[in-house]
């Protein structure tokens, strides 16, 4: 019990160390961290209520996604049924229920219908499961009922586009870090250190970009096009910058016919493809009346460019090869998938894919913060200061041992939250300052044993060694407790709750290291090396 | 040197022999904050019932009367006032627009900012919040799961860790202490809001450690003296480990005494609730907790005898 081979003293000492190390670039303002280089070394990031910020909280509104897609799938299926011959002549179209249902006119075409239909779903997942169910009732009509599955995927698929789009948006705004999370199935959290006033931002995130589509100007040497300069009917339209691309790098203008052939509106999906020749392509697939606007101006300017325009800039400017009649077109040149999969983005992005609200909003002014962490800081030192004398004269050098591991364990739990990336919030000031109460509880329980043992007339060595046993089995017991409420406040609590839990579930694992495991070390070498005849506890 | 003796040793209080008393009173703290409770209501916060929540402070304290006044004259809805311990702090609520648009709220927190910057120089706003009834809703939903959630769990815990007796004593007297912190904050009208729940929690963690330091010496004595009355056998436990519970009770209030005086405003209801736990969880693992396990009907030989080797062969190590 109380021999410490040399091996495990050493490593005791190296694991504080290293806990020591690890926290004090934490503890740095960040002006003196990055001066040292020591910025690149994990530390704890302030939460919003000590830096100051916004902090938002956004929901998809999943049944208005659920009724675009059925809206959707009733532009495809119009489409579809009247390409190819022959023909399939289709009629009372209904979407009510959460299903598109439609009369096939003529019943002989009735599985050449369910085909197409059929043609229409995808494969989600890997179960092999379609996005849509195809059934026939009263052997005239088909029915179509998005499944669960396509469902989800489809909800999934809109989130992801629409974390992108925000991030995009908020990444406009300039501000530093924002942090942008998908939360649960249908939510987005933005977090804003530094931004004052959200109102900014949230029109900034419902805004919609301006697809267009326009005939880009032939008759014009497209070379010798500068801002401004275009002739009567064209307007000059820069090109987007490319990823990688010098910041001072000349930007290039297009001459484009103010006539807009395609709106945003008109685009359903965009999405990353495959060229004949197996190179990466992007895929265009309209609604019906943009397929018809794209058929026709396709045909009338074979050979010519268009220009693919994001809230005024220039995208992409393909050349039309042939007539584009079905509605689905792929643009393909000298793509790589990266860049491919960018085009795609950003032609998605000109609006959100499904309709967020805002349900939840906070903003800490800067001053509040500071005064927090100033009044935390503190505390947690006042607080660390009266512990410490406490228990010195309480239990004199049994005392100082456990201060000694008292003031180690705040380091290791720094050092452990820097390492978890772990975000510290007043209320995780507030855990720290509780870890400091209850750490001591531990040598308390141990210390009062000992004196106990004492008293009944047993000898140093045994009664220290009684006095960590004993005690032990009841540490441990109101740890594990105290893990039960850490553990459930980290499940179901939400903002400050969770960074409360966050250091007190971090202290309640450490102390029991630093306050049992170091202090019996430190005690151990003391009783070996001074072989005491008498103790003062 | 002299080192600090809180209690002195072989100190022996008769813990049991006031257990009447104290059940009585028991009785009579947990129905008043159950009335409490359910009369006056807590003042839930913008987290929990939703709505626009703008914290201000101002230069010079203002006269909370006039304040009202102010808000009233902007036509915003009816506004709530709730002032911290620091004077020059006010939180103003008010209840959420009821139009559809998104900027609504904005403007109204600008609206309400504007026009108390005109009335009051100087002053400056600490905080904004807006949180919607969907929100609010599943917040209180989450924090009362989290409460019994962790109430049962510990319960359940030191139910098949001990005997079920101390199970359910252990139950009843931390569901005393939450319902008499909850009378607290209906007493004082405090602002209830998610740090009060992660409060709440604490206090049922630190209630419990204090419980079950005590159970497991009653455990530890049952097997030692097998023949003796639970009464004696309950008043040697409690007072065995009373220095303990002295000295853990001072450290713990020593560090809240000092976030409670030096933390900050936002901190205050937070520690104050911790601090009153400090006092309930102590009195309920002596009068609630241990006098319970009399009642029942828990005896020692009840226990299963202590195993020949020795005293803690069969505990857990720690480190």
């Amino acid at each position: 019990m109380l021999d410490f081979p040399r091996w495990k003293v050493i490593s005791i000492w190296l694991l504080l160390l290293a806990g020591v190390a690890l926290a004090i670039p934490s503890l740095m303002p960040d002006r003196v961290a990055r001066q040292l280089h020591l910025d690149g070394m994990p530390r704890i990031n302030l939460g919003l209520d000590l830096s100051g910020g916004s902090h938002l909280l956004l929901e998809a509104d999943t049944a208005d996604l659920v009724k675009q897609n059925l809206q959707k799938m009733e532009d495809t299926i119009r489409t579809e049924m009247r390409r190819g011959d022959p023909k399939i002549a289709i009629g009372d179209i209904s979407t009510s229920n959460g299903q598109l249902s439609f009369f096939v006119r003529d019943v002989s075409q009735l599985d050449a219908a369910v085909e197409k239909a059929r043609g229409q779903t995808t494969a989600v997942g890997v179960t092999g499961q379609r996005d849509w169910n195809v059934a026939v009732v009263d052997s005239t009509r088909i029915v179509m009922t998005p499944t669960q599955a396509g469902t989800a995927a489809s909800i999934d698929n809109a989130m992801k586009t629409a974390t992108e789009v925000v991030r995009k948006r908020i990444d406009e705004l300039g501000t530093k870090e924002p942090t942008i999370i998908g939360e649960g199935k249908t939510r987005i959290l933005v977090e804003v250190p530094g931004l004052q006033d959200p109102a900014e931002l949230k029109a900034l995130i419902g805004k919609t970009a301006k697809l267009e589509f326009k005939m880009v100007d032939m008759n014009v040497d497209q070379s010798t096009v500068t801002a401004g300069h275009a002739p009567p009917g064209d307007e000059a339209l820069p090109n987007v910058r490319e990823p990688g691309e010098a910041a001072n790098a000349p930007i290039r203008y297009w001459a484009v016919s103010r006539r807009v052939i395609l709106s945003g509106d008109d685009l359903i999906d965009a999405g990353l493809s495959k060229d004949d020749n197996g190179q990466p392509a992007v895929s265009l697939k309209f609604n019906a009346s943009g397929g018809r606007k794209f058929a026709r101006a396709t045909q009338e300017n074979a050979g010519k460019q268009f220009a693919m325009i994001l809230d005024g800039q220039v995208l992409s400017a393909p050349r039309i090869d042939e007539p584009i009649l079905g509605g689905n077109a792929i643009i393909h040149g000298s793509f790589t998938t990266d860049s491919a999969n960018q085009l795609a983005i950003a032609l998605r992005s000109g609006k959100l894919p499904v309709t967020l609200k805002f349900i939840e909003e906070r903003t800490v002014g800067p001053q509040l913060g500071k005064d927090s962490i100033h009044a935390g800081v503190i505390a947690s030192v006042i607080a660390s200061v009266a512990v410490i004398v406490f228990m010195f004269v309480t239990y004199g050098r049994f005392g100082f041992y456990a201060n000694l591991a008292v003031v180690l364990n705040i380091f290791v739990i720094l050092a452990v939250m820097a390492l978890l990336n772990g975000t510290l919030t007043l209320p995780g000031i507030a855990g720290f300052v509780l870890t400091i109460g209850t750490a001591v509880d531990a040598n308390v329980l141990i210390n009062e044993r000992i004196r106990e043992e004492r008293r009944r007339g047993r000898g140093i060595v045994q009664s220290v060694e009684l006095g960590y046993k004993e005690a032990s089995r009841t540490i441990f017991e109101a740890n594990t407790v105290h893990a039960i409420s850490g553990l459930i406040m980290l499940v179901l609590g939400s903002g400050p709750v969770k960074g409360f839990a966050v250091v007190l579930l971090i202290g309640i694992c450490t102390s029991v290291f630093t306050s049992v495991t170091f202090t019996r070390m430190l005690t151990a070498g003391w009783i070996k090396r001074n072989r005491p005849t008498e103790i003062h506890i | 040197m002299r080192l600090l003796k809180l209690i002195p040793d072989n100190t022996n209080i008769g813990f049991v022999r006031l257990r009447a008393w104290a059940f009585g009173l028991t009785a009579l703290l947990t129905v008043a904050a159950a009335v409490l409770v359910g009369v006056r209501g807590l003042n839930l916060g913008v987290d929990f019932v939703g709505g626009v929540m703008v914290e201000a402070r101002f230069p010079t304290a203002p006269h909370l009367d006039k304040l009202r006044s102010d808000i009233d004259g902007l036509h915003v809805g009816q506004g709530n006032l709730q002032p911290f311990a620091d004077p020059h702090v006010v939180s103003i609520r008010l209840p959420i627009p009821s139009t559809n648009d998104e900027g609504a709220t904005n403007r109204l927190v600008k609206n309400v900012q504007a026009s108390l910057a005109a009335k009051y120089p100087g002053i400056t706003f600490n905080r904004a919040e807006t949180v919607s009834g969907k929100v609010s809703g599943e917040l209180i939903r989450n924090g009362l799961l989290a409460v019994f959630l962790a109430v049962f769990g510990i319960a359940v815990f030191s139910w098949i860790r001990y005997e079920w007796q101390f199970g359910v004593s252990t139950f009843v007297a931390i569901f005393h202490d939450v319902l008499v912190t909850l009378g607290f904050f209906a007493l004082t009208r405090f602002e209830f809001d998610l740090n009060i729940v992660a409060a709440v929690l604490t206090i049922i963690g630190y209630s419990i450690n204090d419980k079950i330091v005590i159970d497991d010496r009653i455990r530890e004595n049952m097997r030692k003296y097998r023949q003796m009355d639970m009464r004696a056998l309950i008043d040697l436990s409690v007072n065995e480990t009373l220095p303990r519970t002295v000295m853990t009770s001072l450290t713990i209030l020593l560090a809240l005494a000092s976030l409670l005086i030096f933390g900050g405003p936002v901190l205050r209801g937070f520690t104050a609730a911790m601090m009153l736990g400090v006092f309930v969880g102590t009195y309920s693992s002596i009068y609630v907790s241990s006098s319970l396990l009399i009642s029942l009907g828990l005896k020692p030989h009840l226990v299963e005898p202590k195993k020949k080797s020795g005293p803690s062969d069969s505990a857990e190590r720690v480190g």
